[in-house]
């Protein structure tokens, strides 16, 4: 087994095994994916079940894009693994007092839901490259139709049925699988700066302005590749849900941080310490006035103004990839920052991040980028491109 | 099917299907007893232990048995013959970061307003041992006005609501009938969900194994009526083990005679490690 033991160098008193990161930057990439999963829903639900017909160029790649980051969220909690091998004792012999026995059932569920939800959005199209291919590929579309090739106006409204009830279930679905985890670590009471009832929420919310932002990124680097031009309509409806989402994301997280301070239980004056001291930059500056209250200003600004035209476009993606990178911080802070400060209360330890080996930094720009690479797949398949040009879904 | 076949074959094939039935309707049962929790989840820990034929004790009655722990922190001398003990015997990693017990020194010094607190895997007391295989505690107050001094030996707590195993998503780290917090190592997935669960830093990644290690109270020779390696040990008896359904044991007595504490009992997990001779900072 390849080394994974990193000691960590600290400062005051820390229990002789804290001085092993037994979670690595992994277990943050792991909640950073889940989240753009849950968020990229959002916004296909946005429309397909709250009718937000402006979201309509983005909605079908939403999906996708949900699709292709679910597939890719199992894989740093194997990587991370020491026994990869058992991973399946979890869902065969699940220890049901456990918030983590759970994940691999609402995974897979969800995973389901976005597999049959996907089939219906692009029946049509495999209907008709079945028909129109003879090539290999044709023989694909053949078996993905499962025999069924009526696309008759009456069965494409009993698909938009089926679409409107999964879309219904999946919004539960996602959020729940990502509040989920959000509770997998406000439930460790252990830890004081994970151990909060808001955990959940917090991470649900910020897990919504990530896929949101996302999508707002993806979209605007298609419009570019494709070489049509953006929707601005589209984009401006981004924007809007970002901003709304970020004001929620910013109050709950600031009330996380003012009601443990306002408790100051015991171990209080080390985390004081180490926000103001080795989180600062993390935590205040990147993840906070950087990620998020910059964006927030700066679409706050655009909405005022009624921006438009390029300058939308070059602000909502500059944001959006701010907003994306905040979240990837707060991640960052929770999982790593939570293990900087000691399980004493009286001393802090600094992690170390390597850039090779299985759980470093190369490994996890890989698995955070990876989804994009099977979604330049998925498009290629199914073009879930809604202008007139391509392929028009529901 | 062809006409050839024999009477004998569809016969077989009869008792195959039979038995794959049989053992598909056991199997169902079995699964829907656990559900229901007529059957325990991990029934070969739960059955009575000298019936238990993966037990290593035929004559082991758990149900006869609540082992407890005591530490006397008034005779700890810091020697950490029980760190070694405990390594050896249970094969603990070679190395200064990763223990199944440790002892932490607690220094109050004239005029300091923090308590000084280290322990053997502390890099100073590292250079003076000069080794990560053996320990001790460098003599690094000998020039300091030093109020008051002590030494607490630290172990798994074996808690009574042990929040390792409420987080371990296997059921591998489970809690036996005789109070005993244990890792069926060929069960674990090696998450560290319960690491980071336990609050007391009992626990680590044995990286050759790849699953979870702590602390068994030696189950191994507890069960055969030894005493774990670390009480053995111990020159001057800080270290006390025993059966609390025997009201004589040494633990008994030692929760019986002494007024005792447990680590950070704000946490709800109802320890089962009692400390006597502790003070304030100690968590």
């Amino acid at each position: 087994m390849e080394s994974i033991i990193h000691f960590a160098p600290y400062t005051g008193w820390v229990y002789p095994n804290e001085t092993v990161f037994e979670w690595s930057i992994l277990i943050a990439v792991y909640p950073y994916i889940t989240g753009l999963v849950a968020g990229a829903f959002t916004v296909s639900s946005l429309y397909q079940v709250f009718g937000f017909e402006r979201l309509k160029p983005v909605a079908h790649m939403a999906l996708l894009t949900s699709l292709s980051f679910m597939i890719f969220v199992p894989t740093p909690l194997l990587l991370h693994l020491g026994h990869p091998e058992r991973a399946f004792n979890a869902t065969i012999t699940p220890h049901l007092t456990s918030a983590m026995a759970m994940f691999g059932f609402f995974a897979s569920f969800y995973v389901a839901l976005l597999l049959v939800e996907g089939w219906f959005a692009n029946r049509p199209y495999i209907v008709e490259q079945a028909q129109k291919r003879t090539d290999l590929l044709g023989k694909f579309y053949r078996l993905l139709t499962l025999g069924s090739y009526d696309v008759s106006e009456r069965s494409l409204r009993y698909d938009k049925k089926w679409i409107f009830a999964l879309a219904v279930i999946g919004i539960p679905g996602a959020h729940g699988l990502h509040g989920y985890v959000g509770f997998m670590y406000g439930s460790v009471k252990a830890r004081e700066w994970w151990s909060s009832d808001l955990m959940a929420v917090i991470f649900l919310f910020s897990a919504i302005i990530s896929g949101v932002s996302l999508l707002a990124v993806l979209y605007v680097a298609t419009c570019k590749m494709r070489k049509i031009p953006v929707d601005l309509a589209c984009l401006k409806g981004l924007a809007y849900t970002i901003w709304a989402f970020i004001m929620v994301a910013l109050l709950l997280e600031g009330l996380e941080f003012a009601n443990m301070v306002y408790k100051n239980r015991e171990g209080m004056d080390m985390i004081m310490q180490y926000v103001t001291g080795p989180l600062l930059i993390p935590y205040f500056v990147l993840q906070f006035a950087v990620g998020a209250i910059t964006p927030f200003l700066w679409l706050s600004y655009m909405i005022w103004r009624g921006t438009t035209g390029k300058a939308l476009i070059v602000g909502v993606t500059v944001c959006a990839c701010l907003v994306l990178f905040s979240v990837f911080m707060m991640r960052w802070n929770v999982v790593i920052g939570g293990q900087e400060i000691s399980k004493t209360g009286k001393g802090l330890l600094s992690y170390h991040l390597p850039f090779w080996g299985k759980e470093g930094a190369l490994m996890a720009i890989f698995l955070t980028t990876a989804p994009l690479g099977l979604l330049y797949v998925l498009t290629r398949l199914f073009p879930p491109w809604a202008d007139a040009a391509t392929h028009a879904p529901s | 099917m062809k006409k050839e076949d024999s009477a004998p074959t569809l016969v077989a094939r009869r008792a195959f299907l039979a038995k794959l039935g049989g053992a598909a309707t056991c199997a169902g049962a079995a699964v829907g007893a656990a559900t229901l929790g007529i059957l325990p989840t991990a029934s070969a820990k739960t059955e009575p232990a000298a019936d238990g034929a993966s037990f290593p004790t035929k004559d082991y009655d758990w149900t006869k048995h609540q082992w407890a722990f005591g530490v006397d922190a008034t005779k700890c001398i810091g020697c950490l013959r029980c760190v070694e003990a405990c390594k050896t015997e249970n094969s603990v990693p070679q190395n200064a970061h990763q223990f199944r017990t440790w002892v932490e020194r607690y220094v109050h010094i004239e005029d300091e307003k923090e308590t000084r607190i280290d322990s053997q895997q502390d890099p100073v007391n590292i250079e003076a041992s000069g080794s990560e295989k053996t320990f001790r505690f460098a003599n690094r107050y000998k020039d300091a006005k030093v109020d008051k001094a002590f030494f607490v030996p630290k172990l798994c707590n074996h808690c009574t609501h042990p929040s390792c195993v409420q987080v371990c998503p296997t059921g591998a780290t489970f809690k036996t009938e005789d109070g005993v917090v244990l890792v069926d190592e060929t069960y674990c997935i090696g998450c560290r969900y319960c690491v980071q669960a336990c609050p007391y830093g009992a626990r680590f990644l044995n990286e050759e194994k790849g699953v979870a290690d702590k602390c068994t109270w030696c189950y191994h020779r507890i069960t055969k009526g030894l005493q774990p390696a670390c009480v053995e040990v111990c020159p001057v008896g800080a270290r006390v083990f025993g059966n609390l359904k025997d009201k004589q044991s040494p633990v008994s007595l030692f929760i019986r005679n002494n007024r005792v504490q447990v680590l950070k009992p704000d946490m709800g997990n109802a320890p089962n490690v009692f400390y006597v001779g502790i003070d304030k900072e100690v968590n």
